[in-house]
């Protein structure tokens, strides 16, 4: 309903080679141009109109580069929507296109509402008559659809810490409007800076860490660090390679990377996982003696996943045992491999060792088991094993877009309160803050705030 | 038994009740120079306080300003009968600063009879009216108790708790308006007939005592401010000679007396059916309700300089009369208290307020405007708020003028009327500073600056005030503007300055306005670095000050009321059939039909209109433009 500009990404999730983000709006080609950089340095906004342009993106607030893509640049009306639009065309696949999504949201544009786009270009005039009743269809069922499936994906405990956020800031927002509108009852405290910042800072930490660990926050936008280990020749590069086939990865190199280690994203059920491939590594040294090494040694801190590979056609080595100490306390998945060979490897000391960790045998050869281990992959991240730090799983992208509307009010109101402005004035930013959680829960009226005024205090002539 | 009719007169617009909407409705309807009657069931109750005999406060004060900035009465009148005025939330920030004033009740009455009374175009009589005329949906005339029919162009009906009132106190029901004053009951058989939609709601009182009996040495003195206060921008003359107010709490055996006599509560006996105001709830409401609580405040109000009456503020009851004697003694303070008249609770009709126009006249019946207490709200500010926007609609309407809307970031007002027009009240509903998002730009100090050039537009306003008004806002742009350009450099004089009020000197030159800006800073002590040439008034200098210091803000609501005047503008047309819009929500619809509102912006303040509806709604109304053209 209102012009501002729009987002969202305009081919369908996870298929295809390439993805494209479409900007439309007033303000698409200065989003754009924020975060596009050319290489011979000119701006879109000298371009011509219906032209493509090759580039970067780079993040504003790290310098780094993003992605490697191809600029659309269409001035209205002249477009779909009549207004300016650009889009982005980028690597397919989720993880890369959620990144440049994210960070056109950051950036300055708003996530599209479903049908949106179609919407504009109607009310601009682009759509004729006959089309009218199709598009409040379609407004409808997408809606219908966007609700049901947001719904669905939204945790328990999202939005359990989500109510708790929020009750925390109704809270102190009843207590700011009483002490303003009833100046002279005693029976209520002042809220007071410091209370306000206790509570303010609390949110915000919150929010961040939810942002930092939300599956596409981190996970999504780098992917589950996972590492495959083990010792040599058990098939730890025929199951990159194959979970790399099935998924069809791309490739990517982490450009202002000193690490010599190959990275790749492939996304396995829904579950992007960023592959550290330790194949990639000499396969005659001592495998025990390099996780000595430093830089190995970070790349098992950083994981989130460890699928440990076994060799079934051998006996358990105190090799294989020192793995299984190494990674006791971490999530890993034993991939017991070469179960075409006659097996020689005791599978129930294997399951003793693996401690509760799911046990997957495989024949990557014969392309056995694979389905199952991605299974157990899929099944460890949704039912919430893997939230990195225990942490709440954040997948919407409406979602994600909220919280950072959230962190970025709630952060003007602890700078507000540290500068001397007044509580009443701080305030106007923690209410803009409840509501933007309430968006995510989808509920945000105002008359809560009033209710929650009367029945925490005690008031009236 | 019917009384013969006769014909009685014609008049462009007859105000029914002269409560604090109806003095405001029928002052500037008249004062816009409309023929105007104004009818009431008992002329010594004009602008009758039968609560509080206090105006303004959060939010309300507010109201007042800007009815003030309207042209109203209200802040002039309070300016001249008050016995005390503060300044109130003087430690927050200016949005959320109000005045408030005890009245003295009796000289505020006669005060606001006195003006009305000399309004040229204003005729007042005392009657009671039984019946409106209506024909093809469109009000014609008003016929009274004694027969007299008025003809008019416009009705306005302002009966306060008058229709259908009645008086609850211990087991004892009685009709009644307030205060014993006769029921308005054939007109709101006659409201029922005419097809509105009726609630019942609930208000109280509490008792009144005899001042001479209270023993004030057992409770806290609760003084006026010392510097003068004024509601009117016009005001120039301030009462100093203040009386205070005291405070006291209940006791222990106050709650123990109310708990051991709940079976005698109308409040709990179900002698009470209509819901009553959350925000002013009962003496007994609140024991029961926090019963944790080992005291409540009391506040001991003079009803006014000429009378030993005092208002009891907390202690609003319908028990039992004897009971209210017994609570009063346990009371610090009013061990000996005499009561004078006991509180009462009491129930009245109201319409229900989403049959309303945002202008007030009702969907239902053509030139009928309703405003007030009857349209679900409580408070004599909210009242007179809606009076004065009643009373200019329905003169607009006369003189075949556009009507006159506030928007939700002009003004309280607007918050209020779009709120129960929109959203409607199941309560009696009270102004807060929360139910305005943007109450940062609806202070109490700008409030002329809101809406004085509405107010001068639709005549409201002197020639003279208007152009005070029009050198006071080009005093405060040329201000800062001077100090936007103006460098403060580093000197001695500026540091030393800096350095006294605990502020980091400066590096490198700065602008006076980034200067004002600073936490230790103010207008006051930048002005001393760099002198205007111009003498400014305190306003002046507050407005400049604030309008600085709060600037980010200010820019931030601004961006979004600019956002929200884009969905303003786009209006639905009032003949849209909503049974033709196959993809709303049920839901939606049925709100949509009810509310009818006149605005995409106002459609989603619905609640149970969610975006997706909205959407639908916008591709609607162009379908029908598109099919506009295409059929030219």
């Amino acid at each position: 309903m209102d012009f501002d500009t729009i987002a969202a990404i305009s081919t369908p999730m996870g298929e295809g080679a390439i993805a494209i983000v479409r900007l439309s709006g007033d303000e698409a080609v200065r989003i754009s141009d924020k975060i596009y950089k050319s290489p011979n340095g000119k701006k879109l906004a000298d371009e011509k109109s219906h032209t493509i342009h090759y580039g970067h993106l780079i993040d504003p607030t790290t310098n780094e580069v993003v992605e490697e893509v191809m600029v659309s640049l269409m001035r209205g009306p002249k477009t779909f929507t009549r207004e300016d639009v650009v889009e982005i065309n980028c690597h397919g696949g989720i993880v890369s296109v959620n990144r440049v999504l994210q960070l056109v949201l950051r950036t300055g544009a708003r996530l599209a509402e479903p049908g949106e786009f179609t919407k504009r270009a109607f009310l601009n005039g682009r759509i004729d008559l006959s089309q009218a009743e199709a598009v409040m269809d379609l407004i409808r069922a997408k809606t219908d659809r966007a609700m049901n499936v947001a719904l669905g994906q939204m945790d328990g405990k999202l939005s359990k810490l989500i109510d708790q956020l929020r009750q925390a800031l109704i809270e102190t927002l009843a207590q700011v409007e009483v002490n303003i509108d009833y100046p002279e009852y005693d029976d209520v405290e002042e809220m007071t800076i410091p209370v306000l910042l206790e509570k303010c800072s609390w949110v915000r930490e919150e929010i961040k860490k939810l942002l930092q660990t939300s599956s596409q926050g981190k996970i999504l936008r780098e992917g589950l660090s996972t590492v495959i280990l083990g010792r040599p020749n058990v098939g730890k590069s025929s199951l990159l390679n194959s979970l790399v086939q099935e998924n069809k990865a791309i490739v990517t190199d982490i450009a202002g990377t000193t690490r010599d280690i190959i990275e790749e994203y492939v996304n396995v059920r829904g579950v992007p996982l960023r592959l550290v491939d330790t194949a990639g590594i000499r396969e005659t040294e001592d495998i025990v003696e390099r996780i000595g090494v430093e830089r190995s040694r970070q790349v098992l801190k950083e994981a989130d996943l460890i699928l440990l590979v076994l060799n079934a056609a051998e006996e358990l080595s105190i090799e294989d045992e020192r793995l299984f100490e190494t990674i006791q306390s971490m999530d890993f998945i034993v991939v017991v491999n070469k179960t075409d060979l006659p097996r020689k490897i005791d599978l129930q000391k294997v399951i003793e060792l693996a401690n509760g960790r799911k046990v997957v045998t495989t024949s990557l050869l014969k392309e056995e088991g694979v389905i199952e281990l991605e299974e157990a992959i899929a099944a460890l991240f949704f039912e919430g094993q893997i939230e990195s730090d225990d942490l709440t799983y954040v997948s919407n992208t409406r979602h994600i877009s909220l919280l950072h509307q959230a962190l970025d009010t709630i952060s003007d109101a602890i700078e507000g309160a540290e500068n001397g402005v007044p509580v009443d004035i701080v305030q106007i930013d923690v209410t803009r803050t409840w509501e933007l959680l309430g968006e995510i829960v989808g509920d945000t009226v105002q008359e809560s705030l009033i209710n929650q005024l009367f029945s925490q205090f005690c008031l009236g002539k | 038994m019917t009384t013969t009719t006769y014909e009685a007169g014609t008049f462009d617009c007859v105000v029914i009740g002269a409560g604090h909407a109806g003095a405001e409705a029928a002052y500037a309807a008249s004062k816009m120079g409309a023929k105007t009657l104004m009818l009431t069931i008992n002329i010594d109750m004009i602008a009758f306080m039968p609560c509080n005999p206090s105006i303004g406060g959060p939010a309300k004060g507010i109201v007042v300003r800007e009815i003030d900035a309207l042209g109203g009465l209200m802040g002039k009148v309070i300016d001249k009968t008050h016995i005390q005025m503060r300044m109130l939330n003087t430690g927050k920030g200016p949005a959320v600063r109000a005045l408030r004033a005890q009245a003295d009740k009796v000289l505020y009455q006669r005060e606001v009879k006195r003006i009305l009374e000399a309004e040229e175009n204003l005729t007042i009589y005392q009657a009671m009216v039984d019946e409106l005329i209506v024909e093809d949906g469109e009000v014609k005339g008003v016929i009274t108790q004694t027969g007299a029919i008025y003809r008019a162009k416009t009705v306005i009906i302002t009966t306060g708790t008058y229709l259908r009132g009645e008086i609850i106190l211990g087991d004892l029901k009685y009709s009644s308006g307030p205060n014993n004053t006769r029921p308005s009951l054939k007109l709101a058989d006659n409201l029922l007939e005419l097809g509105f939609d009726m609630v019942r709601f609930k208000t109280g009182t509490p008792p009144r005592i005899n001042g001479k009996t209270i023993d004030y040495s057992k409770t806290e003195i609760q003084p006026g401010d010392t510097e003068p206060r004024a509601f009117s921008f016009e005001t120039t003359e301030f009462i100093l000679d203040q009386l205070p107010c005291w405070l006291t709490y209940t006791s222990l055996e106050t709650h123990e007396i109310i708990n051991n006599n709940l079976d005698k509560a109308p409040m709990f006996t179900g002698l009470v059916t209509g819901p009553g105001p959350r925000y002013c709830p009962s003496i007994e409401t609140k024991v029961v309700r926090f019963n944790d609580k080992p005291r409540h405040q009391i506040f001991l109000e003079p009803e006014g300089r000429e009378t030993d009456e005092v208002y009891v503020q907390g202690l609003s009851t319908s028990l039992p009369e004897d009971i209210q004697q017994l609570m009063l003694k346990t009371v610090p303070g009013l061990e000996n208290a005499q009561m004078m008249r006991a509180g009462y609770a009491i129930e009245y009709d109201a319409v229900v307020p989403t049959q309303l126009w945002p202008t007030l006249e009702t969907k239902h019946i053509k030139n009928l405007y309703t405003a007030g207490q009857i349209n679900g709200t409580s408070g004599y500010e909210e009242a007179a708020g809606q009076g004065i926007m009643a009373g200019i609609n329905a003169a607009r309407r006369i003189f075949g003028k556009e009507e006159v809307i506030l928007k939700r970031s002009e003004g309280y007002i607007g918050v209020l009327i779009d709120d129960l027009v929109t959203k409607g009240t199941n309560e009696p509903y009270r102004l807060l500073t929360s139910r305005a998002e943007y109450r940062l730009l609806l202070r109490h100090d700008n409030a002329d600056l809101r809406l004085t050039e509405l107010g001068y537009e639709l005549g409201m306003i002197s020639e003279d005030r208007y152009s005070k008004y029009l050198t006071k806002k080009e005093q405060i742009e040329t201000e800062i503007n001077r100090l936007r350009e103006t460098i403060i450099k580093p000197n001695e004089t500026t540091q030393s300055l800096i350095r006294s009020v605990g502020g980091t000197e400066l590096k490198d030159g700065i602008r006076a306005a980034d200067l004002v800006k600073r936490t230790e800073m103010n207008y006051n002590l930048v002005a001393s670095l760099t002198p205007s040439d111009v003498e400014l008034s305190d306003e002046v200098k507050e407005q400049i000050e604030i309008q600085l210091k709060y600037e980010g803000y200010i820019q931030k609501a601004l961006q979004q009321v600019e956002k929200l005047h884009k969905m303003e503008e786009k209006k639905i047309p009032e003949n849209i059939d909503y049974d033709d819009i196959s993809s709303l929500a049920t839901e939606a619809r049925e709100k949509l039909k009810e509310v009818r509102p006149l605005s995409i912006a106002q459609a989603s303040r619905i609640s149970g209109v969610n975006p997706a509806d909205i959407s639908i709604l916008l591709v609607y109304i162009e379908q029908g433009k598109i099919a506009r053209v295409s059929n030219e």
